[in-house]
């Protein structure tokens, strides 16, 4: 099979209330993945836009800025959910042998609409939805129930806020970075028990963009240093109503991560950064199990013990992760980005030495029904 | 390179105005088990789904992870695809790119509408820039009425024209027990029905329907396993250029003319109305059923009424155009433009029933939507 | 016996975000709200391949996606497996105002959750393996909350 790799990448600075449009905002990014990777709108021959139709208030939400992606007089097509399974059908598409260069862009307001509200529309409206459930209280029984299962406690999750806000202190795109402490964040607003303020990701505006090539088109346009490959992906979803499963059981993020680490041919211990779904503090920990790294049970102590800090054995989340800026639909493509920048050396202050190997995830649905696992390389 | 694919399996609902039996995944569980059966193979084969319809029509977010107790995705790597009207050839598309990927062998599409459940217009007419163009912006069918004015001032077509392809659609729908619309109409009684907006009469116009539609492709190895004739894909091209309306080139349609163009030249077409044996193409309107026969290069710029009045895509035409009736006898907007798909896929297979032209080996397919987005796929009896 | 799909009500929602919406049920759900309005029970069904035992009720089984004809009638109790108390306000979304209590319901005789409030008790003494019970509105059309919420077993 051909190799892909990612050439480009460019995303806005996260931030609430973006006066930009859409359209603009994809415009930035594109403009900014295709200087990254020094080509021109022209060497791109199809184009992936993640959209949401919800979040937008727009049927057929991909329309608003299809020209602005640099879609014009080319095949153009629209996932509809996290960037990470954008980066999954642009990929696909190079493979299949019909396209060399793919711009897959993902746009999101969350500012300009009403999270709770469109986080509703995910449940089931003949049996869940009119119980007002949205993405904060549906989490909130997920925490609860991790809680239970692996005897993790509120404060070994508020140590994910402090760590991941204060990594976002080294990231000039992140939107919220803080030095806190535990107890700032077992201090602040409780939303739904367990989760306060601190332990919940902020409605965020943005835009990001990656250039996807095949090996070829990789080699002609751009040198060693700016191409990462794509070792390896894998997607899966769980049931659907939240009491059709364990919310604790990660077996779905399981199976996409064993699609991923096959497909690359490499184990845990050779990943040197990550970058996972966040949304909500307890989720770094549970995904993490989900992942394959560390013992189902065992993320909140090993999160306790400094194992996923900068300093740590798998220092976890170097952007500040989806706490410090959760653009939807934009999300894992931005921690696929970080990863991407990691392996490249750009990544700064943030830079985790010699990383040579990264993996970043994303999320479809509430609760992390869905996941996307993304391993990538020099 | 990547693999040939090719479709193994179709099932779609039996598509009506309302389909109060069911709920949303009632119905797509009724495609997907009908398209398992076709295959003859269970989810257990499956080893990826995508699916799309569009948002507004059942206010339902992610729908990949909501669909789950319908399509069997349980444990399953599953996502959305969504582009508007040409959301079926997408998700047709999609499920095409994961097969011929390599990454995965037995993919399944899935397109789904309920237009029951909401105010179709009203939930159409998000689709327009909220600050420019919502408010004049009419629905789908005035901007189809104007491109259809211009082309009768321009080359002298006439509402008979428009009127013959709304027949021959309508006709044809009474050989397919799935279209949601089918009665016998003559031309007298498509030009007596009410007028929409001129020149567009009821009896022109699509309606909108609950339906669903499952499709079933195979790489190339897995695909001989599984079936003796795949329709193999042998092009899959799309374009969807325009933003706003006002954007538009309303003489021709340039996306229709720059998908099919290239899709002839992957599949090696140069005489379309001649090499393709039936073509499933999504005319959302009578009067698209005569301008566009332009832009698929049939004939040459302004000569359609000629095309259609010679009689050469009726059934028992050189060129047979929608066997099945069609969108205007069937519109479940999620799953219309795969339908157009999945029943050139049967003809090729030799399961069109009632419907079957003889000995098809090459077919066209095409989905529309949005503001003049274009979308074709070739299949093939024959390996490309 | 598939016979009960012929004589089912079926029941339609009037639901209105800014596109009014109206959501058809079902044969398989109105049966269950059917249930629910006219007799307040709580029935499940049960996949006739793996045995899994579903409420609410699904279309298919969805490890075997067998259809499932056998309507099992539930007791109507639970343990809470989750439970969360609400402080923020929605007040667009939420059916009462905070603090109140939605859980996550492990329904006896069944080996799914049901997801609902938790009523009739302080929310600060919710607890994982509360005992529970169905309490059902006194008047019922046909929604989820034909259930008013579940309350500890006394």
């Amino acid at each position: 099979m051909e190799r892909v790799a990612v050439i480009g990448v460019g995303q806005t600075k996260y931030s609430a209330g973006k006066r930009e449009t859409f359209h603009e905002l994809v415009f930035d990014v594109a403009t900014k993945a295709l200087k990254d990777a020094g080509i021109s709108v022209k060497d791109i021959d199809n184009v992936v836009s993640v959209s949401s139709d919800f979040w937008d208030g727009r049927t057929i939400s991909s329309m608003a800025i299809s020209d602005a992606s640099g879609a014009f007089g080319k095949d153009i097509s629209t996932v509809e959910g996290d960037g990470t399974f954008g980066v999954l059908y642009g990929m696909m598409r190079i493979l299949s042998g019909s396209f060399g260069t793919t711009m897959v862009v993902a746009h999101h307001k969350g500012t300009e609409s009403n999270m709770n509200g469109i986080t509703n529309t995910s449940f089931d409206p003949l049996v869940e939805r009119k119980l007002g459930l949205d993405a904060v209280s549906s989490a909130a029984l997920q925490a609860r129930r991790y809680m239970t299962t692996s005897g993790g406690s509120e404060e070994q999750f508020a140590m994910v806020s402090v760590k991941n806000h204060g990594n976002a202190m080294n990231n000039p795109f992140a939107m919220l970075p803080m030095e806190i402490t535990v107890e700032d964040v077992m201090a602040s607003r409780m939303l739904a028990t367990p989760l306060k303020k601190l332990d919940c990701s902020p409605v965020t505006d943005g835009a990001a963009a990656v250039v996807l090539a095949a090996e070829r088109n990789a080699k002609k346009f751009t040198t060693n240093k700016k191409r990462v490959w794509l070792n390896g992906v894998g997607h899966c979803s769980d049931a659907y109503r939240l009491g059709d499963r364990d919310l604790a059981d990660t077996r779905a993020l399981k199976q996409a991560a064993k699609m991923a680490f096959d497909m690359a041919g490499v184990t845990r211990d050779d990943i040197d950064v990550a970058e996972v779904y966040d949304a909500f503090s307890y989720m770094e920990p549970l995904w993490l199990e989900g992942l394959g790294f560390c013992e189902d049970g065992m993320g909140p102590e090993m999160t306790e013990r400094g194992t996923f800090n900068m300093d740590g054995a798998l220092p976890v989340n170097p952007s500040g992760g989806r706490l410090s800026a959760n653009p939807v639909q934009v999300a894992g493509l931005a921690a696929f980005i970080e990863c991407v920048l990691q392996i490249r050396g750009e990544a700064g202050k943030r830079q985790v030495k010699k990383a040579e190997k990264a993996l970043a995830q994303g999320i479809n649905g509430m609760c992390g029904q869905s996941h996307c696992v993304w391993i990538l390389g020099k | 390179m990547g693999k040939r694919v090719g479709i193994v399996g179709v099932g779609q609902t039996h598509h009506a105005s309302q389909r109060l039996d069911c709920s949303g995944v009632e119905l797509i569980a009724e495609a997907v088990t009908r398209a398992l059966d076709d295959a003859e193979v269970t989810l257990d084969d499956i080893d990826a789904i995508v699916i799309g319809n569009m948002d507004h029509f059942e206010n339902i977010n992610y729908v990949d992870t909501w669909a789950t107790d319908g399509l069997g995705s349980c444990m399953k790597p599953v996502f959305k695809v969504t582009t508007g009207g040409t959301t079926g050839t997408t998700v047709a598309a999609c499920a095409y790119y994961h097969a011929a990927s390599g990454l995965f062998d037995t993919v399944m599409a899935v397109g789904w509408e309920k237009n029951s459940e909401s105010d179709t217009q009203a939930a159409i007419a998000t689709c327009a820039n909220p600050v420019l163009e919502r408010d004049p912006f009419a629905g789908a069918i005035g901007p189809l009425a104007t491109e259809y004015s211009m082309y009768m001032e321009a080359y002298g077509a006439t509402e008979e024209d428009s009127a013959i392809v709304a027949a021959r659609d309508r006709n044809n729908a009474m050989n397919n027990i799935y279209a949601h619309n089918r009665m016998h109409v003559t031309v007298e009684d498509v030009l007596n029905s009410p007028m929409l907006s001129y020149p567009v009469k009821f009896l022109d116009m699509c309606p909108r329907s609950d339906g669903a539609c499952a499709v079933i492709f195979a790489s190339e190895e897995k695909a001989k396993k599984l079936v003796p004739k795949p329709a193999w894909v042998h092009a899959s091209v799309v374009r969807h250029d325009y933003t706003h309306f006002g954007d538009l080139a309303w003489q021709w349609m340039p996306t229709l003319e720059m998908a099919t163009l290239e899709a002839y030249k992957i599949a090696g077409i140069t005489n379309p109305l001649k090499e393709f044996d039936v073509a499933e193409l999504y005319l959302p309107c009578s009067t698209c059923g005569v301008k566009w026969m332009d832009s698929f290069y049939f004939c040459e710029r302004g000569q359609a009424p000629k095309l259609i009045r010679s009689g050469a895509t009726h059934m028992d035409g050189i060129m047979p155009i929608n066997p099945s009736g069609g969108v205007i006898a069937c519109n479940p907007i999620g799953a219309t433009a795969l339908l157009r798909v999945g029943e050139a896929a049967w003809q090729i297979m030799g399961k069109s029933g009632d419907r079957q032209i003889p000995n098809v080996k090459r077919t066209l397919s095409t989905g529309f939507g949005g503001c003049s987005w274009s979308d074709v796929m070739i299949l093939g009896a024959d390996l490309p | 016996m598939a016979g009960w799909k012929d004589e089912v009500e079926e029941i339609i929602y009037p639901g209105k975000i800014c596109v009014p919406y109206s959501w058809t049920v079902g044969s398989t759900l109105s049966k269950w709200y059917v249930q629910l309005r006219d007799d307040g029970e709580i029935w499940a069904n049960r996949c006739p391949s793996c045995g899994k035992v579903y409420v609410p009720p699904k279309i298919k089984c969805i490890e075997c996606y067998k259809d499932m004809n056998d309507w099992i009638k539930l007791p109507g109790t639970g343990t809470v497996e989750t439970y969360t108390v609400v402080h923020y306000n929605e007040p667009g979304l939420h059916p009462k105002k905070p603090p109140f209590v939605y859980g996550v319901i492990k329904m006896d005789g069944a080996d799914t959750g049901l997801v609902h409030l938790i009523g009739g008790v302080d929310p600060d003494k919710v607890k994982v393996g509360m005992r529970v019970q169905a309490k059902m509105a006194k008047e019922r059309d046909g929604h989820i909350t034909d259930i008013k919420h579940f309350k500890p077993i006394a």
